[in-house]
């Protein structure tokens, strides 16, 4: 690693927050399409955010917000054709990975960044051994011999608590349980110790007790190698436990941006607030759940104006006409609100509840 | 109900009548006693030798009350959904019995079986499985009419899939489309209609929105909520969201390793829970609270749930538990209300040690506290 990073002291999350360097990855207007036989469907539409090292940057939408293809672009995997990256840098420790050849792509997947994936079931080769597959890593990018490699994968399988790791090697995927599996896959991304890690629903599969388990995993060692995280989730309970900053997407745009007490206690979105309120809560038993009327957008025809306006309860003229930018929110004396926006054009009344 | 010519089910089945017969709220609908459900382990091709069975449900017992929703949580592999199957008569049950309206079904088959399954419907778990990619989305919402013609005349099927197709909060139009053209939460509304087509007075409900996204698990709950009063539904509500099921559900009962494990109303389960396995799931819920962070009192689970094929002896979750004894290797608790333990944490719990967390205040409630006073 050449960047001067400090080293991973203790302490809470929050101490490590570099806050005076560069960001470690910063995304920059970012549009994505797919080209399909019905029609061009823009999955993003002009995305920004950055993730410091150490940092837990949140990721919250619906399917099809755009929140994964975004990361599929970050890593380079997206699936082209028919995804297309028509515009926007993604810059990765001071260099646009968009410029990059593949080969020069290749060399920071895995090694700088790396993914875990939803389904580990799926992601993981049936056919090989798990230590095989842990293995790999080290003898493509370190080009380490078999022995070695199998060693690390031991050594790896330790580090995220997967007991008898030693006998369990050469076990195949199947053979692990589903709280295991994305344990192995956790390792996998680890593997070459990268300063940047995103997780795609990393526990959407999991039960509540095994989600635990890997969420504190996955937070002990990310204070543990400083690594920047991307989280990219549906599930604002996993949110509010673990993330530092939070975006929030919708078709193919980040609506709200924010640090993740304000987000909950005030958010500055029509949509933010809409997810906020359709979570069950204690004393709404028996009433109806909130919930935002309508389907997300179609992507082949994405509404003119905000895209969420259809939907939205606060909609005016000017909404169905004007897509609104990142407002920066402010407070009602017009103190800026760090690292807070909205794109609504009424995030002011929003924010206020009324 | 009398059946006309053109009816599949001809009008000698005597269940049919009885099925017929409406039960007052408040009585059960569906009476469910030591059902179990092994599932054997053989070895050898020729000679299959048995070596064992997956004890995917062991003897669970309940009532389903007419017009209330009980909630079944549990973690995968806790036998829910194999708990469903063979309630709806998917698998047969090994031993152990099932009674609709007081007549036995677990042993049904044939035209009787046929007119119980109208009556008891099921939204499946997996919305990308559990629909046919060759059908249209028309073909799959109207397949049960081609079984059960006597709901929807032919003429009307149609008209009758698009209402349906409405009433989920799908367009329409869609009606010639195929599930791939779908996103997995519309698939899982498909899937509803499909359940809802027949109009049937139990919907066992498989993780039905565990696939769909926040914004709307929150209309379909609504959806079923609203159902539920129009039709008079009875509800069976399997899921591993335990806020959702705390929202819908009237009873939860709490399985693990193919056992109820501790079974009473929401307020009794999630504020009062007495059984430890229990308390550690409620407390493994994160909560959409960023201030209750640091606050939160949780218990980490250690390792994985034993295999159902060989389940530890007496208690099944001693393996786990931190109050573990001798006895809780030795003696199998009872589903049973332990003496000494006051109100609300007075219900069926089997733990020898059953008594509530002495914890000041669980997340949730803390969260309540101050909308109290």
């Amino acid at each position: 690693m050449s960047t001067s990073v400090s080293s991973a002291s203790a302490g809470s999350r929050a101490d490590t927050v570099d806050s005076s360097d560069a960001p470690l990855l910063q995304v920059n207007d970012l549009h994505v399409e797919f080209r399909t036989r019905d029609g061009v469907a823009k999955a993003v539409n002009g995305v920004d955010y950055s993730v410091r090292a150490g940092e837990t940057l949140a990721v919250l939408g619906e399917s099809g917000s755009g929140k994964s293809v975004t990361a599929q672009a970050i890593m380079g995997i997206l699936d082209s054709p028919p995804g297309h990256i028509t515009g926007g840098e993604i810059i990765f420790k001071g260099r646009d990975l968009l410029k990059l050849g593949s080969e020069d792509r290749r060399q920071i997947r895995g090694a700088q960044m790396a993914m875990i994936f939803q389904d580990a079931l799926s992601s993981l080769n049936p056919v090989h051994t798990v230590g095989a597959q842990l293995g790999e890593m080290y003898r493509v990018h370190k080009g380490s011999s078999r022995k070695e490699a199998t060693a690390k994968a031991i050594e790896l399988m330790d580090r995220v608590r997967i007991p008898a790791a030693k006998d369990r090697v050469n076990d195949y995927p199947h053979q692990f349980s589903g709280g295991m599996r994305q344990r192995i896959m956790i390792a996998m991304a680890l593997a070459l110790e990268p300063d940047l890690i995103i997780a795609d629903e990393p526990t959407t599969a999991l039960d509540v007790t095994v989600q635990a388990q890997v969420m504190d995993l996955l937070a002990e060692l990310q204070a543990e190698y400083h690594m920047g995280l991307i989280l990219i989730t549906h599930d604002l309970g996993v949110v509010a436990d673990v993330a530092d900053k939070i975006a929030v997407m919708y078709a193919g745009r980040i609506v709200e941006t924010a640090p993740v007490g304000e987000l909950y206690a005030r958010p500055a979105h029509p949509y933010t607030r809409g997810l906020l309120d359709s979570i069950p809560r204690l004393d709404q038993k028996g009433q109806e759940l909130y919930a935002i009327k309508g389907l997300p957008p179609n992507l082949l025809h994405i509404p003119a104006g905000c895209a969420f306006n259809p939907r939205c309860p606060r909609a005016q003229e000017i909404c169905r006409q004007e897509v609104p930018r990142l407002f920066q929110v402010t407070e009602n004396d017009g103190t800026e609100l760090a690292g807070r926006g909205s794109a609504c054009f009424f995030w002011k009344e929003t924010l206020n509840g009324e | 109900m009398v059946s006309n010519g053109s009816s599949a089910l001809g009008a000698a089945v005597p269940e049919e009548i009885a099925f017929a017969q409406k039960v007052a709220p408040g009585e059960p609908i569906l009476e469910v006693r030591d059902l179990v459900k092994h599932f054997p382990l053989t070895k050898g091709v020729v000679f299959r030798k048995l070596v064992g069975a997956v004890k995917a449900v062991d003897g669970v017992s309940f009532d389903l009350i007419q017009g209330e929703t009980l909630g079944i949580v549990g973690e995968s592999g806790c036998g829910k959904s194999t708990l469903a199957k063979v309630l709806m008569n998917l698998e047969p049950a090994t031993s152990g019995s099932v009674k609709y309206k007081g007549e036995e079904i677990s042993r049904l088959s044939g035209a009787a079986l046929k007119a119980v399954r109208r009556n008891i419907q099921m939204v499946f778990q997996d919305p990308y499985t559990s629909l046919n990619p060759r059908m249209t989305v028309g073909d799959i919402i109207g397949e049960p009419y081609e079984i059960h013609p006597e709901v929807a005349p032919k003429g009307e099927r149609r008209r009758a899939v698009q209402d349906l197709l409405d009433v989920v909060g799908l367009n329409p139009e869609y009606i010639n489309r195929y599930p791939h053209q779908f996103s997995g939460g519309q698939r899982q509304r498909i899937g509803i209609a499909r359940g809802l087509a027949l109009k049937p007075e139990i919907i066992i409900c498989d993780e039905p929105v565990s696939a769909l996204d926040v914004s709307v698990q929150a209309q379909v709950i609504n959806l079923l909520d609203r159902l539920q009063k129009d039709f008079e539904l009875s509800y069976m509500f399997i899921a591993h969201d335990l806020s959702i099921v705390r929202h819908i559900s009237d009873r939860v009962g709490v399985m693990y390793l193919g056992k109820m494990v501790e079974i009473g109303s929401d307020l009794e389960i999630y504020d009062h829970a007495t059984h430890p396995y229990t308390q550690a799931l409620l407390s493994a819920v994160p909560v959409p609270d960023p201030s209750q962070r640091e606050a939160r009192d949780r218990i980490v689970l250690e390792g994985d749930v034993p295999s159902p094929a060989n389940p530890p002896s007496g208690c099944r979750f001693r393996t786990r538990c931190w109050k573990a004894q001798e006895k809780c290797t030795l003696e199998e608790p009872l589903l049973i209300v332990r003496p000494g333990l006051q109100r609300l944490a007075a219900h069926d719990s089997a733990c020898h040690f059953a008594e509530e967390r002495e914890v000041e205040l669980t997340a949730e409630e803390r969260q309540q506290r101050p909308a109290d006073e």
